[in-house]
């Protein structure tokens, strides 16, 4: 015992080093969680008393259907803006690893340019890109002969256009990741596998896509928890009171409710389910991608 | 080289040049729109080439926000919070990487965990501590609660297990002190890493808007974010103007980005691969 607190006396500096992480850990993270969960079960406006309420907060919001259309909003969201994204930025990872392709370099930052700009400026971008009377895509779609879409007014529409905001920002950081999965495939395989007479398509299904499954489940992993914390996109569109239909957000309700209803209580019990939701979602991709390996 | 191996290859790279023109497209859109009068956007077609009104625009972006104001504050919290984050980061990453100490593993798996937990879950309770300690609509309420954070730790404790121990033994023998170890042997090897660590957190700190949107209250502490939201949205019928912001706020990131391109993607694409 004596040996052990000569030991930690003798670390005292690295201690010290250490410290300013765990202090801010403890008072940012490990009491809020604390916090949070106490607050759960209070109803409290910040100011007042608190008035210890049980599972209210929790069964109201199961009955609360501005609660559930936020959940389906953000499942469609989460949907519409990652799987299309997420298949494209592997084949673009795929395209720019073949040996024949040149100016990797160019691609990849080319690519990768998107991921830079803030999310309240692409919102900006694309609100006018998706304009319903001047915007640039309604003008494309009537040169091809389709009628102008309003984009805003329709929760298809407006999904829509958040959906291309996500995918226009993450595909090339995702195609970027994959990129660095396929450059550790050894280039024997593919040789390998090209003597053997096997087509691009073949090679893609039958080496690439295995062999980057790990990387594959963390893109997903990234995205499910980013798609389930949507928030900048609907605020900056339309502030947090009267979201456009179809994008109002879990954590754009908790906000609402908590900062400007000042229902502290109840919007950490929102974070608590979506805390629940995200782990759970977390767990089926784990036992998707895993299924195979047992 | 055969004929059908060079019709690929010029296909491969049309199909890639298409998704480049796709990606940058929208910055071009962005440019037009801010050299051009807010009527030549609302035209029929819209208007796909620049004008001349760049200069006019940016007069009345200075005119009608804070944005200079909202640029400057922007640049000291993102300055102040990349600096200590730099520090306390490769300070923790290179204790946890080199020396071992009663709990170190403990502690290091405690850290790891930490990244585990969605920020949103603590906004609410964070609100409240910030509230709590007097510091709503000051940065201190910005900068401290990330002056030390997990990823950023966990990324320099990868790159600093690489440090040999017999330099840090040769510093200790000729009286370097562990703090001395730190500054004058780790820290020089350790540059490429943090080069790394200080655009992302430069990036993401100059970028951040939920939590600024939580505690500053003040407009005239507006980051340029929150800047950029308010210009939008009281200001809908100069669109290019709003877009003239916008072209302000990210020109800054995108040159800085193109600078540093090349190792910045390196360092994504070693990051992926190790996590």
């Amino acid at each position: 015992m004596g040996g052990l607190l000569k030991e930690i006396y003798k670390s005292r500096a690295l201690y010290l080093f250490i410290s300013p992480f765990y202090l801010l850990f403890l008072i940012f993270s490990v009491f809020p969680i604390f916090f949070s969960m106490y607050l759960s079960v209070q109803k409290w406006d910040g100011i007042g008393e608190m008035t210890y309420v049980g599972f209210g907060n929790f069964t109201y919001m199961f009955t609360d259907p501005t609660f559930w259309q936020a959940l389906v909003n953000n499942i469609a969201l989460w949907i519409l803006g990652n799987a299309p994204q997420l298949i494209c930025a592997l084949v673009v990872a795929f395209l720019i690893n073949m040996t024949i392709v040149k100016y990797k370099g160019f691609f990849r930052i080319a690519y990768f340019l998107p991921n830079i700009t803030s999310m309240v400026a692409v919102v900006i971008i694309f609100q006018s890109l998706f304009g319903s009377e001047y915007g640039l895509i309604n003008f494309l779609l009537q040169k091809i002969g389709l009628p102008r879409i309003d984009w805003f007014s329709s929760s298809f529409g407006s999904r829509t256009a958040i959906a291309a905001m996500i995918g226009w920002r993450y595909m090339g950081y995702n195609a970027i990741i994959y990129l660095a999965g396929l450059q550790r495939i050894p280039r024997d395989l593919y040789e390998a596998a090209v003597i053997d007479g096997a087509t691009t398509a073949q090679t893609f299904f039958r080496i690439s896509l295995p062999l980057l499954k790990p990387i594959i489940l963390f893109t997903v992993m990234m995205s499910t928890i980013g798609g389930f914390q949507i928030f900048t996109e609907p605020q900056v569109l339309a502030g947090t009171q009267s979201p456009y239909p179809g994008t109002d957000t879990i954590v754009l309700y908790m906000f609402r409710e908590g900062f400007n209803y000042q229902h502290y209580g109840y919007a950490a019990a929102v974070s608590w389910v979506l805390f629940v939701i995200i782990g759970l979602l977390s767990i089926i991709n784990w036992k998707f991608f895993n299924r195979s390996d047992d | 080289m055969g004929i059908g191996n060079q019709t690929k290859r010029i296909a491969l790279h049309a199909i890639l040049l298409i998704g480049v023109l796709l990606s940058v497209f929208p910055f071009y859109w962005l440019a037009v729109m801010s050299t051009n009068e807010t009527s030549a956007i609302f035209a029929f077609p819209p208007k796909l080439t620049f004008g001349g009104y760049f200069l006019v625009n940016v007069n009345h972006v200075l005119e009608n926000s804070n944005f200079i104001r909202a640029f400057l504050n922007t640049l000291f919290v993102t300055v102040v919070s990349t600096t200590l984050q730099l520090f306390f980061n490769s300070l923790t990453g290179f204790t946890f990487a080199k020396f071992r100490f009663p709990g170190s593993k403990a502690l290091f798996f405690l850290l790891i965990g930490t990244m585990m937990i969605p920020g949103q879950m603590l906004l609410v309770p964070q609100f409240i501590i910030v509230k709590t300690f007097g510091w709503v609509g000051s940065y201190k309420a910005l900068i401290a609660p990330s002056i030390a954070t997990a990823f950023g730790i966990f990324w320099v404790r990868q790159y600093a297990l690489s440090i040999h121990d017999e330099l840090l033994e040769a510093a200790r023998i000729d009286g370097c002190s562990k703090f001395g170890q730190y500054w004058r042997v780790a820290l020089p090897i350790l540059r490429p890493a943090l080069a790394f660590l200080a655009i992302t957190t430069f990036m993401g700190t100059w970028e951040d808007y939920l939590w600024p949107l939580i505690v500053l209250n003040d407009s005239s502490k507006f980051t340029l974010m929150l800047a950029l939201q308010q210009l939008k949205s009281v200001h809908t019928a100069d669109y290019s103007m709003v877009m003239t912001g916008t072209l302000m706020a990210t020109v800054p990131l995108i040159v800085m980005f193109l600078l540093v391109s090349r190792q910045f993607i390196a360092g994504i694409m070693e990051g992926a691969v190790k996590s």
